[in-house]
Order: C-alpha cells, then structure tokens, then sequence
C-alpha cells in the first residue's frame, strides 16, 4: 500500500517535472532561435570597382579601402606601380589595414600589426596572412577592378 | 551525495546568516488571503503582473532587431516578422499580451472600485494603482506608433491632436510628446524613449510600492466582514496556497496567450495589427480609421460632441470632461469616506456604474456605428 502510493506519487512527479522540461522547451526553443540573426545573403558580386588609378595616385597613402560585398578591401599602389588588393579585416581583431609607404608594409593602427605587400604577417599580433585579392587594371576607363581568387 | 534540498537549506541558512531573511519568510508564511464570494477578483492583480514580466521579455526580444526612424522603424518590424526565426511569434506574443494586461488591470481597477477595496487605509494603493493605469495605457499609446505604419501615424496624429486641444498647456504638450510640430521621425524618437526606458522605470517603481503596501497591508476584507465576529472569516495562507492558485492562473494566462499568438498572430477581427502599408506623412487616412479598443469609447465621445458647446469647441469640452472625470475617479477614495450604511455609499457605486455603462455603450457604438 506504502509502496502504491509512493509509486503513484513518483509517477506524477515524473509526469509534472516532464511538462515542466516541455513547457521551458516550447518557450526556449522560438527565443533561442529567435536570438540568432537571420543569414543575409552575401552581395554576389565576384568582381567590384574599388577605383580610379587617378583616385589612388592622388591618395595620400597611396592605397585606397572599399566595399566588396559587406567587406572592407583595400588596393595599394606600390612603389613601383603595380596595384595589388587585400581583404583589409586585420587577421587579428577585425581592424582595418592601411598601407605604410615610408615602411612598405600594410599596417594595422589598432594593434601595431604588420603585413608584407603579399600580405604576410611579417609582425605584431596577427595570426594569419591577408587575403590577397586580384586587381585588375582597365586603362580605357582608368578603372581598377578587384575579385576573388584567381579563376574570377 | 548531498540532496537538492539540503543543498537548497544549506543556502538559505547561509544568506540567512548573513542578510537575515528568515524573518521575511515567516513574515510572507503568516500572510492569509480572505475566503468569500468574491474572491474570484484578487486573481486579477497578479495576473496583470504577469502579462507585465511577459511584456518586459518580448519587448527586449523585440529591441535586439527594432530600430527606430522614420528610415528604419516600418523596415526593422517588418524584418523582425519576416525573417527572423519565430519573430512574428514574438510579436504577436507582445501585441496579445498588452491587449490581455490592459484587460487584466482594467478589471482589476474595477473589481477593486465596486468592492470599495480603495477604503481606508488602501487609499494609497488606489493611487498607485491608478497611476499603473495610467502608465500601462500611455504604454499603449506608445507603443502603438512604433512600428510606423499607416494606423500607427493616424492614431498619433489624432492622439497627440487631443493633447493639443488641453487649455493652456496644449501646444507645449503637444510638442513635448511630436518631437516637432508634426508627427515625425523625431516622434518615433521620443516615444520609443518613454516605451523603453520612461515608462518602464516610472512603472516599476510605483508597482514596487504598489506590491509593497499590498505585502503590507494584506488583501482587503469585503464590507461584509467589518461586523462580523473573527470565527466567521474564512482565510487561506497566502503562502503556498494562494501563491499555488495564482501559479496555476498564470500558467492557464500562458496558455491562452500562446495559442492566441500561435493561431492569431495578427489578431482577431477588430482587434488586429498587421503591419500594413508604411505610414506616408502625405496621404491620407484609411477609411474606418479607429483607435485601440481601450480608447475606443473616448474617440466615440468625442465625436458625437458637436462643434461648439456654449462657444467653445466641442473637442475642449470632451477632453477637460474626460480629464475631470479621470481625477475624479482617482480621488474617490477621499470622497467616498463614510462607512454606516446610507445613501451616500451607494451614490459611488451608480456613479461607477453609470461610468461602466457609458464606456461599454461608447465602446460598442464605435465599432458598430461606422
């Protein structure tokens, strides 16, 4: 009898912990859920404009930052005049990189990073070497145009 | 290995040791709720509280992707319902939920006024009490604007007018609540400020001593009691008991509002908040434009007010009455004093429920009348 009890007892506390597990679940999950944002799609742009040679020559650093997509590039003018992109996003922190003429390195201001103009992290923090991005040069419109990887 | 409740004593005796609770807790333990006929309304409080916590989770849900602006306010509410995983459950969750809390504590007001809970020595707790509502509908009206659709831009337009016509103060007031002469970005502005941060702390901090004189005082008495010897009142602890009854009310209130907000996360005919076209300054109103149902019986009034009433315009009588009556009604406590039985008791009760009247019949001819 003791015995019937405590196994009716124990069955509906397993019963009322089980609906209370469900109820967190069903209001847990849709806030989980919730809180991830939603993916939106990369802009699927291969190839962009990230300028005019002009427009480079007349910079002050001689290198020029632009969008590709919802990253920041940045292409460089060497001192030999060949033009060379970059994915700009420090390796590190997520900083953006300027090029250092008087060094010849591109340089992240926010922890002394430092990258060669292959983008190899030659020093400071960063972990990995940029991204190098192929530049294209269009003289009929003097524009320079930058995409991924080499077959683009 | 050590049980979950001996785990669970061990750290009550050491807080206890430390910051004394203990005497809180006896204090809560001795705590009795009154057993009578009517005791149906003392669920009422509670449960506007919990339509209040839920409120306070879905909208800081909601402010991880609402932006405010002219620019982004319509967009943000509408990525929030279209594309973010189980927005548009978190929405109609806070849309259902406000609409049940102003029920909740519009009912309680009332439950509260036609017992004459407000006697002495509660006249505080009305006041508090009033003060809640009246925070929980400029809640309302607040919030209302911020997805900046076509209804919302009327709604505000005409709301924020009404505030306009108040003698004297009307056009400081008006601006105070526009952010600029008209209903702008600068409106979304400010009244996303008072929705989320004014409003909230001014409300918890009066239902903080709303909550505290109720622990204090106890739940009121009906009328009947004050003659009647001690053996005859009947009494539940209010912990476990009543606290029970009021868990299980808020999970029945759980589960009305999430297969409301399931199966109609848009509402249900007149009461409804789809999100609509874009609110554009230059258009002009849909037809069958109509306010929230709560201010449903005020918008009714005032239009069948006519335009002049003894040379002043109809609107400036409606409001000042609507605001003397409001006073009125938040002073009754001190008018309603006398406790013998007599005539002048019962005058409060028809005046409440000539009031009830008025607003049910309002409310009904503003959605029929169209």
């Amino acid at each position: 009898m003791q015995n019937d009890t405590l196994k009716r007892r124990s069955f509906l506390n397993y019963l009322l912990g089980g609906g209370v597990i469900a109820v967190l679940a069903a209001i847990g999950f849709p806030i989980y859920k919730y809180l991830k944002p939603p993916k939106i799609p990369e802009a699927a742009e291969s190839q962009v404009t990230a300028g005019t040679l002009a427009e480079l020559q007349a910079a002050e650093g001689r290198y020029k930052i632009f969008r590709f997509g919802r990253k920041p590039g940045i292409v460089v003018l060497m001192p030999n005049n060949e033009i060379r992109a970059f994915s700009a996003s420090c390796t590190h922190l997520d900083c953006i990189v300027q090029y250092r003429p008087d060094l010849n390195v591109l340089w992240c201001p926010c922890h002394n990073g430092k990258y060669d103009l292959t983008g190899r992290n030659i020093s400071g923090p960063p972990p990995r070497p940029l991204e190098q991005w192929v530049a294209h040069y269009d003289k009929a419109s003097d524009n320079i145009f930058v995409s991924k990887g080499e077959g683009a | 290995m050590p049980s979950i409740k001996s785990v669970g004593l061990r750290l009550f005796d050491w807080v206890d040791d430390r910051v004394q609770i203990k005497a809180l807790v006896d204090y809560m333990a001795h705590k009795s709720v009154p057993r009578h006929d009517h005791e149906i309304w003392y669920y009422f409080g509670g449960l506007s509280l919990f339509f209040f916590i839920i409120q306070v989770c879905s909208g800081i849900l909601l402010l991880l992707y609402y932006r405010p602006g002219a620019d982004s306010a319509y967009e943000s509410v509408q990525f929030i319902i279209s594309k973010v995983q189980f927005g548009w459950l978190i929405r109609a969750i806070h849309s259902w939920s406000a609409n049940l809390m102003i029920l909740a504590v519009v009912i309680h007001m009332f439950s509260v006024f036609f017992t004459r809970a407000y006697r002495k020595p509660r006249e505080i707790t009305w006041l508090t009490g009033m003060g809640l509502l009246g925070l929980v509908l400029f809640f309302g009206f607040s919030g209302y604007l911020l997805p900046w659709n076509e209804l919302a831009f009327f709604a505000t337009k005409v709301g924020t007018g009404m505030a306009g016509v108040v003698p004297l103060a009307g056009g400081f007031l008006m601006k105070l609540l526009r952010g600029s002469d008209e209903v702008t970005g600068a409106t979304i502005t400010r009244f996303f400020g008072f929705h989320v941060a004014v409003l909230p702390a001014l409300f918890t901090a009066v239902l903080t001593v709303h909550l505290l004189l109720v622990q204090r005082q106890g739940m009121s008495e009906p009328e009947s009691w004050e003659s009647r010897p001690e053996s005859q009142k009947r009494r539940m602890p209010f912990f476990p008991n009543f606290l029970l009854r009021d868990l299980l009310v808020w999970l029945i209130a759980l589960n009305v509002l999430a297969i409301l907000a399931v199966f109609f996360p848009y509402g249900i005919g007149p009461l409804h908040w789809d999100l609509g076209l874009k609110a554009d300054p230059f258009s002009s109103p849909p037809a069958h434009i109509r306010p929230e149902w709560y201010f449903m019986f005020m918008f009714q009034s005032l239009k069948f007010l006519p335009a002049k009433i003894l040379l002043v315009d109809g609107e400036v009588v409606g409001i000042i009455g609507f605001g003397l009556a409001g006073v009125f009604w938040t002073l009754i406590p001190f008018f309603d004093r006398t406790t013998e039985k007599g005539r002048r008791k019962r005058l409060y009760a028809y005046t409440g429920l000539v009031a009830v009247m008025f607003v049910l019949v309002m409310t009904f001819l503003g959605y029929i009348l169209d």
